[in-house]
């Protein structure tokens, strides 16, 4: 109870703070219209921003102070605040590049880019990179089980860390350092390969129900309809039961399973994307012409259509991605996606979710499964980031 | 007012439609499985007496068509049957009559459970999100507009479990303020019930409230473009109240729909959620069931999703035909 009135104490002072400063403000600058017209919420608003900026100054520089390695509540908070400013430092340094490297039309491309969308960029470079050269990066294999079980992260002997193993092992002893590099390949591979799939099966489909018309378009649409009135984790579980007894323990197979499963379901939704882009491009002119001159259908929907819908289409496809990645993640989250003896990110968090109940103690050791779940954030955030920002750039920046 | 009737009488009865082809496609692709339910239960080392006993009990041996009905007709009546792990149990101990726990007898605590948790999320989340909208889109593209829109796009895209494990560490491990473990029984104090809920709720609200707030956002701007909001701007009103009393009752509609979809999406975050927190809800039932792959629980439990992610998404395009005038008010 006392907490709440110490809470609604520090509100009421906020509130007076701001008052006071704006207050002070308008008599300072002889009533400027900033601060002449600037409602009680707004000064509240900065003064809010301050005190929380304060806050993280003061639990940064607390856990500076201290060593990381012991029971320390402010470590998390420091390693979130150094992420973040290395990953701002990385973005603005990536774009620098960008704008100084490379020909006329990127140098302008990286002028006008926000940072988030740089950031996104270098990320997923850096990703793609991992992912594809896991077996040169990684120093030991993803299965491989080593001599020690258990290291902490952070290399430092002293508290029971190992500088072969930076990021320490898990309960029996594989290196998460080399689990993660490898998880990129297995994880990010394998949600990259379910995407294209989708987008083969659903864009083929769209515009063949664009471009025919009449009852090819109603039976694949109402089918589509049918798919997506089942929430899509719901249907990929039902399925991958199913699956399972398919499969009969043959871990490769289930795997397979699961990727055109995934493909399949999210295929309905790039279905109606690819259906409503392409209708609205078949009653375009050069369709017409094109039918007028005899070309085939697959000529039309691939030399016609396709270039035309690929802005939409490549937006669709960040935004895809993502949507794949996570349900692969969850679905190995839940036990039953990518199976085990294959790093996988999802598998990973699962199994070393209870180191996190150390964090109070001996908070490296709780970075273990953060780190997991992390590299899966860190991705999709990425992508969207740049999803985002590709969207309000072909949106012509509206108000 | 007649058409209006007309159109929400259809929509109802597309929705009954969906649901009836969605029943279908599950008893399909449960029934599209290789060996039978009566060797699941049983078990490798059944003798086949046994298995055609199990068979003729639970009415394997009668064909496609007539056992959909049959389940079908139970389920509208609340009857799915026995599930696997019960059934195994009780034929281990002797016992021929199914007459255990149903899976009906398993659900219907669990339900609750989640109804319990699905609507603390929504009180929390629904006033917050659109509280928060309609500030990014009152003072849009400002520094506070920038911050919410970066960290709202992290949180949408960040996995529910990740966004679990942060608040655990959080609010349970360094700060010991709630129960990182969901202990829910049936006769619980309420405030008890609340504070072990507060977690899994949490996650939830973060997880759905950006993607409300942007929505909430992205129609008032839409708006703000409009004629009426220029004139209500040059007879010199206050922002707020431009966006409050001019721009909102005409972004109700997109705001109304976007609600109730996010209450739709509760139901698949749900199940990670509540798998993290060991929250005794039906999410949690879905994903033990299908691991020991339990047939009629998954079956039933992914009815029971379906059927409410259809429902919500039919009250949402009700509800956005319901609030705009001129469906309401026809010449």
């Amino acid at each position: 109870m006392s907490a709440l009135l110490w809470i609604a104490a520090g509100l009421v002072g906020m509130f007076a703070v701001a008052w006071a400063g704006r207050w002070a403000g308008q008599k300072a600058t002889g009533n400027a219209p900033r601060f002449r017209d600037m409602p009680l919420a707004v000064a509240f608003g900065y003064v809010a921003a301050v005190v929380a900026l304060v806050g993280v100054l003061i639990g940064y520089v607390n856990a500076y102070s201290a060593d990381p390695a012991i029971a320390n509540k402010y470590f998390f908070l420091w390693v979130a605040v150094n992420g973040l400013v290395i990953f701002g430092i990385a973005g603005w340094l990536f774009r620098l590049l960008g704008r100084s490297v490379g020909s006329a039309a990127t140098r302008k491309l990286f002028r006008q880019m926000p940072l988030t969308a740089s950031f996104g960029i270098l990320v997923i470079i850096l990703y793609a990179i991992l992912a594809i050269f896991a077996g040169v990066i990684a120093p030991y294999g993803q299965s491989e089980i080593l001599g020690a079980a258990n290291v902490i992260p952070g290399g430092n002997p002293a508290v029971g860390g190992d500088p072969a193993y930076p990021l320490g092992t898990d309960q029996i002893g594989r290196d998460i350092l080399s689990r993660l590099i490898y998880g990129a390949q297995n994880t990010v591979g394998i949600a990259f390969v379910t995407t294209l799939i989708a987008f083969v099966l659903g864009g083929t489909f769209g515009f063949i129900a664009a471009l025919v018309g009449g009852w090819v378009d109603q039976l694949l649409s109402r089918m589509v309809d049918v798919l997506m009135a089942i929430p899509s984790l719901i249907f990929s579980l039902l399925l991958m039961t199913i699956a399972s007894v398919w499969a009969d323990g043959e871990k490769g197979l289930l795997t397979l399973y699961m990727i055109l499963i995934i493909a399949v379901i999210d295929s309905t939704r790039v279905f109606r994307l690819a259906r409503a882009v392409g209708s609205g491009i078949v009653v375009m002119d050069y369709i017409e012409a094109a039918r007028l001159r005899g070309e085939g259908i697959r000529w039309i929907m691939f030399r016609e259509i396709l270039p035309n819908a690929t802005a939409p289409l490549l937006a669709e496809f960040g935004l895809r991605f993502c949507f794949v990645f996570l349900t692969i993640a969850s679905l190995s989250f839940l036990g039953v996606g990518i199976q085990p003896p294959l790093a996988d990110w999802g598998t990973m968090v699962r199994d070393l979710a209870p180191f996190i109940n150390f964090a109070a103690f001996a908070p490296l050791v709780a970075t273990a499964p953060l780190m997991a779940a992390g590299a899966i954030a860190l991705l999709t955030v990425a992508v969207n980031f740049v999803v985002d920002w590709m969207l309000h750039k072909s949106s012509g920046l509206k108000e | 007012m007649r058409s209006v009737q007309l159109i929400i009488l259809q929509r109802l009865g597309l929705g009954l439609l969906t649901l009836l082809v969605v029943s279908m496609v599950i008893f399909i692709a449960v029934n599209s499985l290789p060996g039978d339910f009566a060797q699941a239960i049983l078990g490798q080392g059944a003798t086949p007496e046994a298995v055609e006993a199990i068979r003729q009990q639970i009415g394997l041996d009668k064909p496609p068509v007539t056992r959909y009905f049959e389940w079908l007709g139970g389920a509208v009546t609340g009857d799915m049957g026995v599930s696997f792990a019960q059934a195994n149990f009780a034929s281990n101990f002797g016992s021929t009559s199914n007459t255990g726990v149903t899976v009906v007898d398993q659900i219907a605590p669990r339900l609750a459970n989640t109804m319990f948790l699905a609507g603390v999320t929504a009180l929390i989340a629904v006033p917050l999100a659109v509280t928060l909208g309609i500030l990014a889109a009152l003072y849009r593209n400002s520094v506070f507009d920038k911050a919410a829109n970066i960290f709202t796009l992290s949180s949408i895209s960040s996995p529910e479990f990740f966004v679990a494990y942060i608040l655990i560490l959080l609010l349970a491990v360094l700060n010991p303020i709630f129960p990182s473990l969901s202990n829910i029984f049936n006769d619980m104090p309420f405030d008890a019930r609340l504070k072990a809920t507060m977690l899994p709720a949490l996650t939830l609200t973060l997880v759905v409230t950006a993607h409300m707030m942007r929505m909430t956002r992205a129609a008032i701007i839409n708006l703000l473009a409009s004629p009426y909001i220029e004139m209500a701007r040059l007879k010199g009103m206050s922002p707020l109240r431009v966006i409050v009393t001019h721009a909102l009752p005409n972004a109700l509609a997109p705001i109304i729909n976007v609600i109730a979809l996010n209450l739709a999406y509760l139901i698949t975050g749900v199940v990670v959620v509540e798998v993290v927190f060991v929250y005794p809800g039906i999410g949690q039932l879905f994903v033990d069931s299908v691991k020991i792959r339990d047939i009629p629980v998954v079956q039933a439990c992914c009815l029971i999703f379906a059927a409410a992610y259809i429902l919500l998404n039919l009250t949402a395009d009700i509800l956005s035909i319901l609030s705009n005038p001129r469906l309401r008010h026809p010449k």
